[in-house]
């Protein structure tokens, strides 16, 4: 994807499990897949360790979009850790969209630690989205915006 | 009803199964009961009420009064058997030392409600089937249930004890609600419309923390948001965003245990439809993951602390029809 300076650049979080996605997103790298540079990973145990209130945070300190990576199911580290994540993720975009809030900024992708291709190409997948909408405006916090 | 279950309560103190009841107390208006204890036959013929306005659930007194020296009486709704159950599930209430008395209910009124329909000076209240009969100062009024009920007795899930030790009276059924209707209209309205819908209701907060507090769900001890570290802590929101996390994540936090008693709602001074929040949590539950209701059944495991294999991924959010 061709980004121009004067266009919006959308900031995403993406939580990846340690085990797969956050391999996976390194094996993206050391076969230099390209993905945007706005894309934050922050690295967490497991995906079920992505609290809802992680997520409303991200968009509090500026997030755009946010988008949760782990193992596929079947395969959590922990076993049965994703199971619950699916769950809860599934609830909590749902009120989220229940509130009115663009339900296309919030994402759940199960990506191996062996899809590094799969990674890059979600990642600039949701970037564009995200991007469509345009900033976060319905979940922002204006003390946290930088001026 | 009242006289029966101060003869009842007299009776379980005399022969020492409880030493104290827990139940609603006489204040300065007929419609301003409070839960209390009682711990004499004198305290109930003092004080002791039992009318179309006791409303509030006394489950969540007893995640403290079950852990006292010896048995509490208490009289419960079936929506309030409902929460006792929860908490019995979660281990919150030592269920041995609490005397369960059912009570049949055919709803409570909203003395608001009475008020808007233009009963002043209101004395007393009787039930008449579809309708109170409101005595006031200025002479009887009728004031059709439809227009006075609470709102969680208009749409009440069920008028069935779920758990009891005895019962006054005879035990209801699970009713056929249309508790999910207000739900669903949000769900047809445009995303737009919703965001305007919900900035509308949320914004009157003013973090009492009512609703939080009254919420027989809502016992954890250390509750997040009295963490000076959240950042949200017993703050009045400061904008739009702090509203929306207290309530998305207060509704979380009891989303699979809500039972739907209604309490927040009732409590919020700012009469926020909080109930609405909880409800779509529990519609989604009973679409995707199976009828589920929360105290129902004490062996039951919540729908947030159990999966399938097969459940569907939340890209389902995604595929909804869009608005
Ligand atoms: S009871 Fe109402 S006003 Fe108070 S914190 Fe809850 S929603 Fe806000
Ligand atoms: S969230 Fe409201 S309806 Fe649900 S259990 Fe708590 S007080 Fe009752
Ligand atoms: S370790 Fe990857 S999802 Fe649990």
């Amino acid at each position: 994807m061709q980004v121009n300076e004067k266009e919006f650049k959308p900031l995403i979080v993406a939580f990846c499990c340690n085990w797969c996605s956050y391999a996976g997103a390194d094996l993206s790298g050391t076969n230099r897949l390209n993905y945007p540079a706005n894309v934050k990973i922050i690295r967490v145990p497991c995906s079920c360790r992505v609290n809802p209130m992680f997520v409303l945070r991200a968009f509090q300190r500026g997030a755009d979009g946010v988008i949760l990576c782990g193992c596929h199911p079947g395969d959590c580290h922990y076993t049965t850790g994703n199971y619950y994540t699916r769950r809860r993720m599934t609830l909590l975009f749902s009120m989220l969209d229940y509130l009115g809030i663009e339900r296309d900024r919030t994402r759940v992708e199960w990506v191996s630690a062996a899809e590094g291709a799969k990674f890059a190409a979600t990642m600039n997948d949701f970037v564009a989205t995200v991007t469509r909408l345009g900033e976060n405006k319905r979940l922002e916090d204006l003390r946290c915006k930088k001026q | 009803m009242q006289e029966a279950m101060i003869r009842r309560a007299k009776e379980l103190l005399a022969d020492g199964t409880v030493n104290r009841v827990l139940g609603w107390q006489r204040g300065e208006f007929v419609y301003d009961v409070t839960p209390a204890v009682f711990a004499s036959p004198d305290e109930l013929d003092a004080s002791f009420v039992y009318n179309d306005f006791c409303g509030a659930n006394l489950s969540k007194y007893l995640v403290a009064e079950s852990r006292k020296e010896g048995k509490v009486l208490a009289f419960l709704k079936p929506c309030d058997t409902y929460s006792l159950n929860q908490l019995t599930a979660e281990h919150r209430v030592v269920r041995e030392n609490i005397y369960a008395i059912g009570l049949p209910c055919e709803g409570k009124a909203d003395v608001e409600a009475l008020k808007a329909a233009g009963a002043a000076g209101i004395t007393g209240i009787a039930d008449g089937g579809d309708t109170f009969t409101v005595h006031t100062l200025y002479g009887d009024q009728t004031v059709a249930k439809a227009d006075a009920l609470a709102e969680r007795c208009a749409n009440c899930k069920s008028k069935q004890c779920v758990t009891y030790d005895e019962l006054l009276g005879e035990n209801g059924a699970v009713q056929n609600s249309h508790r999910f209707d207000m739900v669903e209209q949000l769900e047809n309205m445009t995303a737009d419309e919703r965001y305007a819908f919900w900035q509308g209701e949320l914004s009157r907060c003013i973090r009492c923390n009512a609703c939080r507090n009254a919420c027989p769900a809502c016992t954890c001890e250390k509750c997040v948001f009295d963490n000076p570290q959240s950042g949200i802590a017993n703050t009045a929101p400061a904008d739009s965003f702090e509203e929306k996390l207290f309530h998305i994540i207060r509704a979380f936090h009891v989303a699979g245990r809500c039972t739907d008693c209604g309490e927040c709602s009732r409590v919020c001074p700012q009469h926020i439809p909080l109930h609405l929040l909880n409800r779509k949590f529990i519609k989604d539950i009973n679409e995707l993951y199976g009828p589920y209701q929360a105290g129902a059944d004490v062996a039951a495991r919540g729908p947030l602390t159990d999966f399938t294999f097969e459940d569907c991924e939340p890209s389902v959010v995604h595929e909804r029809g869009v608005n």
